[in-house]
């Protein structure tokens, strides 16, 4: 390994490298936030929805979470061009990492709606308070610091399948480097930087969950 | 004169910096039933687990039938036994816990059945029988198939009980063995105990009950702050302490 | 809209999806069986008092759990022979997974170590059991019984990860899927069957999981 050569070809690499950086965290990013507000919505449909709305947000959320994330985001570019809906792979694999995010996050707020004991909804009504009272004071607060530490796992996870897009052609940090490789034949040298790269996000987030848990424990 | 089974000589125990027992000398006549009594904390527990190597001490001996238990000292150096010997050692006496402890993924007769296979090296249908002997002895032969999880309580402190008598020990550990049942479930265990008492078997027990250990024991040992307070005769120490801990401890616990 | 469903195509390629079902299950069941054996022996050192075990072990967990797996597998393949290391596709593959897997693996046996009470270990003790033979006939058996249903949803995100490798052209369902698409233009069709078919898998292999759960549960 020539270490001397890499770091040339790094620094030379520099810009393309830092643009494929910002791809994948805009990635990220964004997947996360469609990803939750629509998983929101699934968790309060799987959580107090009519049966039927139930059952259908129940076949979603099975049906994503039983394909890998790599078919998602494989059929959502190939489908949405031959329906006629024309997106770019970027907007295509946002949208198939956010349904992605979508079920897991609807799973979470569901679990962690789940876990509150009945009681506090019967105490919440037995001092008054309407449902959308009793959600905003009672429920949702408890459920938040429930799901917390878990959410911030899922951007975790969201960080890692932003990999997938290099696959539908997305210039993100994983396709800049084999760019790079394709150019350099420096394979071990820019696959382990990037792995590198991937490992600092996704350990700094990790850290900062143990930090949200610490922090949203409620006194005791 | 009857042969020495046990023989403790100045026992010392720390955690860190606590030192929980603090230099314990006791000896015990084969076919003695010893209880240990004291509040939490004065290390009789302690000293218990020291006796089968459950802990670890730092200082003194003790010897089981002659055998230095858990250390030996080569060239000038007190060192651990190693593991196979230990364990070997371990199997001279025989422990029944304040959880039971049993086993929970076997059935009774399987629980029985285990140590005599694998430390004892019997064959499947020999412990077989043998755990029907010693279940059938604590009156749950007709249980022996049934998981932990199906017994009360009671029923699971006997057959923990005949797990650790099947393994034919010299000296049998009682650690608190009636503390985490329900009152009513009480007598049962303590009726096979008393049982075993009668047999002859050399017991150790750790207790609470003070009525009970009053009944049973040949001696009594009153354990306080890491050390042997008092020791004696059962009639004599329960009607006459000769020390005021001992008079305050018996005053507080349900003796009378 | 110009597109009306037609299976038929689809149909015709179906031996070759089914082909590509078998092999990825194929690549899951001996990642995971590899896998398990990693992550039985981290889990041990997880929870050891020896730091010169836990500390290579919770190194090992952390990286592996941070990086991206397509990084994994494209750096086995493509940069390792630059190191000497030259596997084939599926070897290769196999192999990233199965040290892929043993991190996560690890995690849940260690949970499961943690939940078999130390009261266990010393009534082993007790009647003279080696801590070998404790391991063996006691704590595995326990610790495998408390640790199913989270080994369970391990196993089925770990056989979804197998269509990562279509990123290296290993035959598998997805490859094969994209591969139809490609040469068919039935790209709904494509994709809805190769779901189905992961979906359908990941409900069978839980329900078969869920049978040896109930199989093994400890009657009370």
């Amino acid at each position: 390994m020539d270490f001397p050569a890499f770091l040339d070809q790094l620094w030379l690499a520099r810009i393309p490298l830092l643009k494929g950086l910002g791809v994948s965290i805009s990635i990220s990013f964004l997947s996360i936030v469609v990803g939750t507000v629509l998983g929101v919505f699934v968790g309060l449909a799987l959580t107090y929805g009519y049966r039927p709305v139930q059952w259908i947000v129940r076949g979603y959320t099975d049906f994503i979470r039983g394909t890998p994330v790599l078919v998602l985001v494989l059929a959502s570019y190939y489908v949405l061009s031959t329906v006629g809906i024309d997106l770019g792979p970027f907007q295509a694999g946002i949208l198939a990492l956010s349904i992605f995010c979508s079920s897991h996050v609807g799973e979470l707020v569901r679990g962690a709606l789940q876990a509150i004991p009945k009681g506090q909804t019967e105490a919440a009504k037995a001092i008054g308070l309407t449902f959308p009272q009793t959600f905003a004071y009672v429920l949702g607060p408890q459920a938040l610091r429930q799901a917390l530490p878990a959410w911030v796992n899922t951007a975790a996870e969201m960080v890692k399948a932003s990999t997938l897009l290099s696959i539908i052609g997305v210039a993100e940090l994983l396709l800049r480097t084999q760019e790079l490789i394709s150019r350099t034949f420096m394979s071990l040298e820019f696959y382990f930087f990037a792995g590198f790269l991937y490992f600092v996000i996704n350990y700094s987030i990790e850290r900062f969950g143990r930090y949200v848990e610490r922090k949203t424990a409620v006194p005791s | 004169m009857t042969q020495t089974l046990l023989e403790i000589r100045d026992l010392h125990k720390r955690y860190g910096a606590v030192e929980v027992l603090k230099g314990v000398d006791c000896t015990m006549a084969q076919g003695e039933v010893i209880s240990i009594i004291g509040s939490s904390g004065s290390g009789k527990t302690t000293m218990l687990r020291c006796i089968n190597m459950l802990e670890e001490f730092q200082g003194g001996s003790i010897r089981i039938d002659g055998q230095e238990i858990g250390y030996e000292t080569v060239g000038g150096v007190r060192r651990r036994k190693k593991e196979k010997e230990i364990a070997r050692q371990r199997a001279m006496t025989g422990m029944a816990f304040q959880q039971f402890n049993l086993f929970p993924h076997m059935t009774a007769a399987r629980n029985v059945m285990l140590g005599l296979i694998k430390v004892r090296g019997m064959g499947r249908d020999e412990a077989r029988s043998v755990a029907e002997k010693w279940l059938d002895r604590v009156g749950l032969l007709s249980r022996m198939d049934h998981y932990p999880g199906q017994l009360s309580g009671g029923q699971q402190q006997r057959v923990a009980i005949a797990r650790a008598i099947a393994m034919n020990p010299k000296l049998m550990l009682f650690d608190e063995v009636t503390s985490a049942l329900d009152p009513e479930l009480v007598n049962e265990v303590l009726q096979v105990i008393k049982g075993l008492a009668e047999d002859g078997m050399s017991m150790l027990l750790v207790t609470h009950e003070m009525r009970f250990a009053y009944e049973v024991s040949t001696r009594v040992i009153f354990m306080n702050q890491g050390r042997i307070g008092e020791e004696g005769n059962p009639r004599e120490m329960f009607v006459k302490p000769q020390t005021k801990r001992l008079a305050e401890f018996l005053k507080s616990s349900s003796f009378n | 809209m110009g597109y009306s469903l037609n299976f038929a195509a689809v149909w015709r390629s179906f031996d070759l999806l089914l082909e590509g079902l078998a092999l990825s299950l194929g690549l899951a069941f001996a990642a995971i069986l590899v896998g398990c054996v990693i992550g039985l022996a981290t889990a041990f050192g997880l929870v050891s008092k020896n730091i010169a075990f836990r500390k290579p072990a919770g190194l090992y967990v952390t990286v592996i759990r941070n990086t991206p797996i397509l990084v994994l597998v494209l750096f086995s393949y493509f940069a390792l022979p630059q190191l000497g290391v030259r596997l084939g596709k599926i070897e290769s593959f196999v192999l990233t997974l199965a040290i892929y897997s043993g991190a996560y693996l690890a995690e849940v046996f260690r949970g499961g170590l943690l939940s078999v009470p130390p009261g266990q270990r010393e009534a082993g003790l007790a009647i003279g059991l080696t801590e070998m033979q404790i391991r063996t006939s006691i704590i595995l058996p326990l610790m495998l019984r408390n640790v199913l249903p989270s080994l369970s949803s391990t196993m089925i995100s770990l056989f979804k990860d197998t269509s990562l490798a279509a990123a290296i052209a290993v035959p598998e369902l997805t490859f094969e899927a994209r591969k139809i698409n490609v040469e068919t233009f039935r790209v709904i069709e494509t994709w809805i069957v190769a779901s189905c078919l992961y979906v359908a898998t990941c409900s069978v292999l839980a329900a078969l999981l869920r049978a040896v759960e109930r199989r093994l549960a400890v009657p009370r």
